[in-house]
């Protein structure tokens, strides 16, 4: 089949060549039909390569690197594309943990109203950052369900170092002067927090409905400085 | 007129063309009628003019099915300056003026009731825990706790009272519906807004709450009550107007009672009453309740240990 195809071809193009091109008349009657195989060489470059054989310290590096320029990036908020490009959730994940723990002042054991517990944070900075995710959907945003909990979830870690800060003021005294401390600390972190988030967020919503979407973010971040400034050790 | 001719639409060369012309002057004379002196308030606040014309829109907007995003996509179809006009609605009633017909108009939207209850269960929540770090700040046997557990109960009784009792309320007026013709009949999301937007008063009010003073805060409630509890009265009113009059008075009742225990709970619950005078030391009971002994003027709140 393939050869008669050629075969004819073979001779139209002939009759074309030696013709010259005003007597080109293809009658109707040739059959078209047959397969049109493209020859396929066997020099296009492998794409993507094989991640089994790689050492796995490579692998844990290579993730590790991409976590640690979405760090930097939050703390550098500028309009790079990486945060929303390659998301990935263990940086979040990280942040989210590492916060709860330390906002863990002992209190587990007693009965009283103390802080969140440890399940509790977890709750609220997840379940916040979906209940976000899904407004700016519901609004009309472009971004997609992960990228923005990606975002949301990197741009705690403003909140995680002014935890530290403020665990580590506490060591030295619990009075005025470590609590006006920790309050311009946490302030500047949540500001730095918010302003990060919705520089990365703020671009995929429709322009008359950015601010009923940056105040949940607003919300969200403030629920959690407020956690964070009201924490005391037992 | 050659150029009119053209912008008509013509479907096909035999049909007659449709002038979009006339049906929209028919409402605008109606609306002059109404602006005449001496016209009942009535149907300012009933809107009957529109109507018809808002309940054809409104079945024509949610036409997708239940189970797709696009569904829940047309209850978050507001603008900004939209959500702040509602708003301000809320907190500015005008006297005669129905808040569903004036701001709603027929598209309730789920943004202004969710966000303004989960604003007002952390604004509650914050504002009790620093009116009570205020109020017992100076006394040595204080140590402050940040009442955690308080944001969960804050929460469920709020969006409980946003979410239950209108749908209470829309099940009773459908049910009254069935015996009485009433002219206004709300859906469940508009009543679910106008409850929504009638709470944003109280955010202002529960961080003004903060001030350790009875007197205030008994004011700040009272009036608070009064502009979020009009905001409910003048769009319930003409719902139940036409129907028995006990039954229509009992309904507009129960709805201020409702809102007047939402309030005082809140405010007895989260913020520890100011003490005139030198409390006794605060005894700890063995499980951990701690009761404040003497007082003169003051209601005693047993702080009850946290429910797990």
């Amino acid at each position: 089949m393939g050869a008669g195809l050629y075969f004819f071809l073979s001779k139209a193009l002939k009759t074309v060549q030696f013709a010259g091109l005003a007597d080109v008349s293809i009658s109707e009657d040739i059959p078209v039909e047959g397969e049109i195989t493209v020859p396929v060489g066997s020099h296009s470059p492998e794409d993507d390569f094989s991640t089994l054989d790689e050492p796995v310290k490579d692998t844990i590096m290579r993730d590790l690197k991409a976590v640690g320029k979405k760090f930097v990036h939050v703390m550098y908020p500028k309009k790079s594309s990486a945060l929303l490009r390659d998301w990935d959730l263990w940086g979040p994940l990280v942040l989210c943990v590492s916060l709860a723990l330390m906002l863990q002042g002992g209190a587990a054991d007693s009965k009283d109203d103390g802080g969140p517990q440890f399940a509790e944070v977890f709750v609220i900075i997840w379940f916040g950052a979906v209940v976000i995710t899904l407004n700016s959907k519901l609004l009309g945003g472009t971004i997609s369900f992960f990228q923005s909990l990606c975002v949301l979830g990197y741009c705690v870690l403003p909140l995680t170092v002014a935890m530290l800060v403020c665990r580590l003021v506490l060591l030295a005294g619990a009075g005025t002067v470590s609590f006006i401390i920790r309050l311009i600390v946490v302030v500047a972190m949540f500001a730095w927090s918010t302003l990060a988030s919705t520089a990365f967020l703020a671009d995929s919503q429709p322009p008359n409905r950015k601010a009923l979407v940056v105040y949940p973010i607003f919300l969200f971040y403030f629920v959690i400085s407020w956690m964070i400034l009201t924490f005391t050790p037992q | 007129m050659a150029a009119a001719d053209d912008l008509k639409f013509q479907a096909n060369p035999g049909a007659t063309t449709i002038s979009i012309d006339e049906p929209v002057q028919i409402p605008k004379n109606q609306r002059s009628r109404l602006q005449e002196p001496g016209r009942e308030e009535d149907d300012e606040l009933l809107g009957t003019d529109d109507s018809d014309k808002t309940e054809l829109l409104a079945g024509q907007k949610k036409s997708a099915p239940f189970w797709t995003f696009d569904y829940y996509q047309t209850f978050f179809d507001v603008d900004t300056y939209q959500v702040l006009d509602r708003i301000k609605g809320s907190v500015f009633p005008v006297p005669g003026k129905n808040f569903v017909r004036l701001y709603i108009r027929s598209n309730p939207d789920l943004y202004g009731p969710f966000w303004i209850c989960a604003t007002l269960v952390f604004t509650i929540a914050v504002s009790g825990n620093l009116s009570n770090f205020f109020i017992h700040l100076g006394k040595p046997t204080y140590h402050y706790v940040p009442e955690f557990r308080k944001v969960s109960i804050a929460a469920t009784t709020i969006y409980a009272y946003a979410w239950l009792v209108p749908l209470a309320l829309w099940g009773f007026l459908m049910w009254r519906n069935s015996k009485v013709m009433n002219i206004v009949s709300y859906s469940f999301l508009e009543i679910v807004c106008v409850y929504g937007y009638s709470l944003f008063v109280y955010i202002p009010t529960a961080m003004l709450w903060i001030i350790p003073e009875r007197v205030v805060r008994w004011v700040l409630m009272m009036f608070s009550l009064c502009l979020s509890g009009s905001v409910l009265v003048m769009t319930f009113w003409p719902a139940v107007r036409d129907d028995n009059r006990r039954i229509a008075l009992a309904t507009v009742g129960t709805i201020i009672l409702l809102h007047a225990l939402l309030s005082v709970g809140c405010l007895a619950y989260f913020f520890d009453a100011p003490e005139v005078d030198f409390p006794a030391p605060i005894i700890p009971a063995h499980n951990g309740t701690t009761v404040i002994t003497k007082s003169v003027n003051k209601v005693t709140m047993p702080v009850s240990p946290s429910v797990q």
